[in-house]
């Protein structure tokens, strides 16, 4: 049998030209009255792909789901499904499903009746809807609470029947408006693992919105972060936290550095920064920064190194500063290095060995440095 | 708990308690009169009971009073039901506030003034007055109140517990009956149960608005006091409190009881 981790690293339909996407977002732009909610947004999905809308609240992303499941139209532009332009097909003959963030379970009847609320609607055979319903009680373990109303079950358990419900139809696209937002955090970690585990048993495309971009890291193929209405990047979550494509993307996603500078010079891939502190930084992969440009130098917390001494003699990108601040935090440290002009960067340790010769401590003088692949510059 | 029974807070609930219930304490006490004189004691007796039954009067006005109510009340219960649906959920349709203004309008309108413009109708019209138009005066009066107890529940209503509905292939029709129906059936029950209450002892509108044969129960209570209260009327007046005394008592002990359970489930949810 094919291990989980060798399917999803064969999977990426969205680097094949010839692959159609299975979800289609054309120019699409939806107004509530004077507010733009999405703004000629175009955004491709594929099949079984697992796809995150990642924004603050406020940015479309939930507007969007709502737009796919059909409680509401698009002002402008169309939306394709498998081809099928979505205008004007109610909710109730969409082939997507929906799990809300409230959970909207059907407070009056059992976790049973709500189920197979939705192949009752079918018409399904009467015992054909028994064994789905066994089934998906089984699949999210509440055979034994079948009998149970809504308001006997806990939060955790709630969340499972609505899961079960929105997978009973076996929709082509599962929509998961915040599905763990109300559970707490052990209890996310565990669900997330088991969502990616039904996403690829059953095959479904499942397009998640969420603000928390762990959640978005850990389990999507895919992740578009939105901002007031418009997509900023779309890409793998390796992608956009290692090769971020704007000043929004890196600071939402994960801790980042930026380096305020100007292109000093530009050589094929690299260029000479000279930032507001008089300090000189060589990078690799310039991007589109051009000479004489404003840009900013994003880099990752633990792609920064600290030491005590001055490094060894040739190394690029070394700055003097002292520990303004450090947190430890078992597994690493993180430093918080004041710069001669005062600004701060954050570097984080990993603590691989129990003790550390030459630790580092508040008002110590030290040497950051990093490599000059290690980060990205960013003209937007 | 007992350190809070002072003195005062004695006397200030039995005054309470006395002020309130004093007056039908006396009503019952002398239905149970054998004199003839109402405010004199002449020792026990039930005689008043059964004349009051043998009094075809007095039982015709109360068949009519349970039937103008029933029906009365189930009209309005649907009207009611239909106008909060309305206000709630069709937020910006043309004249909303007007509309929600005139059916609320009737919950502070004086009643003489409901029944003397119905009767001014019924009489421009042409409807001979009687059953018929005592009916429609109390669905007229009683749907704004149903109105109100609907409405405050729909507020609260999850709506995406509908578009779940309707997202899992159940169209606007069926979710209505099969999910926002049984959910605010408890708020529609109450609304029955105001609008019934609220007809039986209606007597303005009804003295307004009946005609000859449908005299309600109040409206003959009314007039025959008139002539000098008997113990027979505090007899049926005993008997309307002890039908109210148990309805509203069976309806707050199962209230009660279903609160108790589902906070206990919940928490028993909760820890498992």
């Amino acid at each position: 049998m094919k291990s989980l981790g060798s399917i999803r690293r064969s999977f990426a339909p969205w680097n094949d030209p010839d692959a159609r996407p299975y979800i289609a977002f054309e120019n699409v732009t939806k107004r509530f009255g004077d507010f733009t909610a999405v703004n000629n947004l175009s955004l491709s999905i594929y099949e079984r792909e697992f796809f995150a809308l990642l924004g603050a609240s406020g940015c479309g992303k939930s507007t969007l789901l709502r737009m796919l499941a059909g409680f509401d139209e698009p002002t402008s532009g169309r939306i394709l499904l498998d081809g099928q332009d979505l205008r004007g097909i109610p909710p109730y003959r969409r082939p997507v499903n929906m799990m809300f963030q409230s959970y909207a379970l059907f407070p009056h009847m059992t976790v049973e009746q709500n189920i197979a609320f939705g192949l009752k609607q079918e018409g399904m055979p009467k015992p054909e809807i028994e064994t789905r319903v066994a089934d998906m009680l089984k699949l999210v373990k509440l055979t034994q609470f079948a009998k149970r109303k809504p308001h006997q079950l806990s939060g955790g358990q709630r969340q499972r029947v609505a899961l079960a419900r929105s997978v009973a139809k076996r929709p082509k696209v599962l929509l998961l408006d915040e599905p763990l937002g109300a559970l707490d955090k052990k209890l996310r970690e565990e669900t997330q693992f088991e969502l990616m585990d039904l996403q690829q048993s059953l095959g479904l495309t499942f397009v998640i919105v969420t603000h928390d971009q762990e959640e978005a890291m850990t389990m999507a193929d895919r992740i578009a972060i939105l901002d007031k209405g418009e997509v900023m990047q779309v890409a793998t979550p390796a992608e956009v936290y290692e090769a971020p494509g704007s000043r929004y993307v890196a600071s939402f996603v994960g801790n980042v550095n930026m380096l305020e500078g100007t292109v000093a010079e530009r050589t094929e891939n690299r260029a000479r920064i000279t930032g507001a502190s008089g300090a000189e930084i060589v990078v690799e992969n310039a991007g589109d920064a051009a000479a004489g440009n404003t840009v900013a130098f994003a880099i990752r917390p633990e792609k920064i190194k600290v030491s005590s001494r001055p490094p060894a003699e040739g190394t690029a990108n070394v700055m003097e500063g002292e520990i303004y601040d450090l947190a430890y935090l078992g597994d690493m440290t993180v430093y918080h290095v004041r710069l001669a002009d005062g600004q701060v960067l954050k570097a984080s340790a990993l603590n691989s060995s129990r003790i550390t010769e030459d630790p580092l401590s508040w008002n110590d003088r030290a040497w950051v440095s990093f490599a000059p692949d290690a980060g990205v510059v960013l003209t937007r | 708990m007992s350190g809070n029974w002072t003195r005062f807070n004695i006397v200030s609930i039995v005054l309470g308690f006395a002020f309130l219930y004093l007056p039908i304490v006396l009503l019952v006490v002398f239905s149970f009169n054998e004199s003839r004189l109402v405010t004199v004691w002449g020792g026990f007796s039930t005689k008043w009971y059964v004349s009051l039954f043998n009094n075809q009067g007095l039982m015709d006005a109360a068949w009519v009073t349970i039937r103008v109510g029933f029906i009365s009340a189930t009209v309005a219960t649907v009207l009611g039901t239909l106008a909060a649906l309305a206000l709630t959920r069709y937020t910006r349709f043309r004249g909303r506030i007007l509309f929600s203004g005139m059916v609320f309008a009737p919950l502070v309108m004086p009643e003489v003034i409901t029944g003397l413009s119905l009767l001014l109708l019924f009489v421009a019209i042409g409807l001979d007055r009687g059953f018929f138009t005592v009916t429609l005066a109390h669905i007229t009066f009683s749907m704004c109140f149903v109105a109100v107890v609907v409405q405050s529940r729909l507020m609260t209503f999850d709506r995406s517990l509908e578009e779940a509905a309707m997202d899992l292939g159940a169209p606007p029709v069926k979710t209505f009956f099969q999910i926002t129906l049984p959910v605010i059936l408890p708020a529609i029950v109450s609304g029955w149960m105001l609008a019934f209450t609220l007809s039986l002892d209606d007597l303005v509108i009804a003295s307004f608005t009946s005609g000859p044969g449908a005299t309600t129960l109040p409206m003959k209570i009314y007039s025959q006091v008139r002539l000098g209260v008997t113990p027979e009327i505090n007899a049926a007046c005993t008997l309307l409190i002890a039908i109210v005394a148990v309805g509203v008592i069976i309806a707050s002990v199962a209230n009660k009881r279903r609160e108790v359970q589902r906070a206990r489930d919940e928490q028993a949810a909760q820890r498992g």
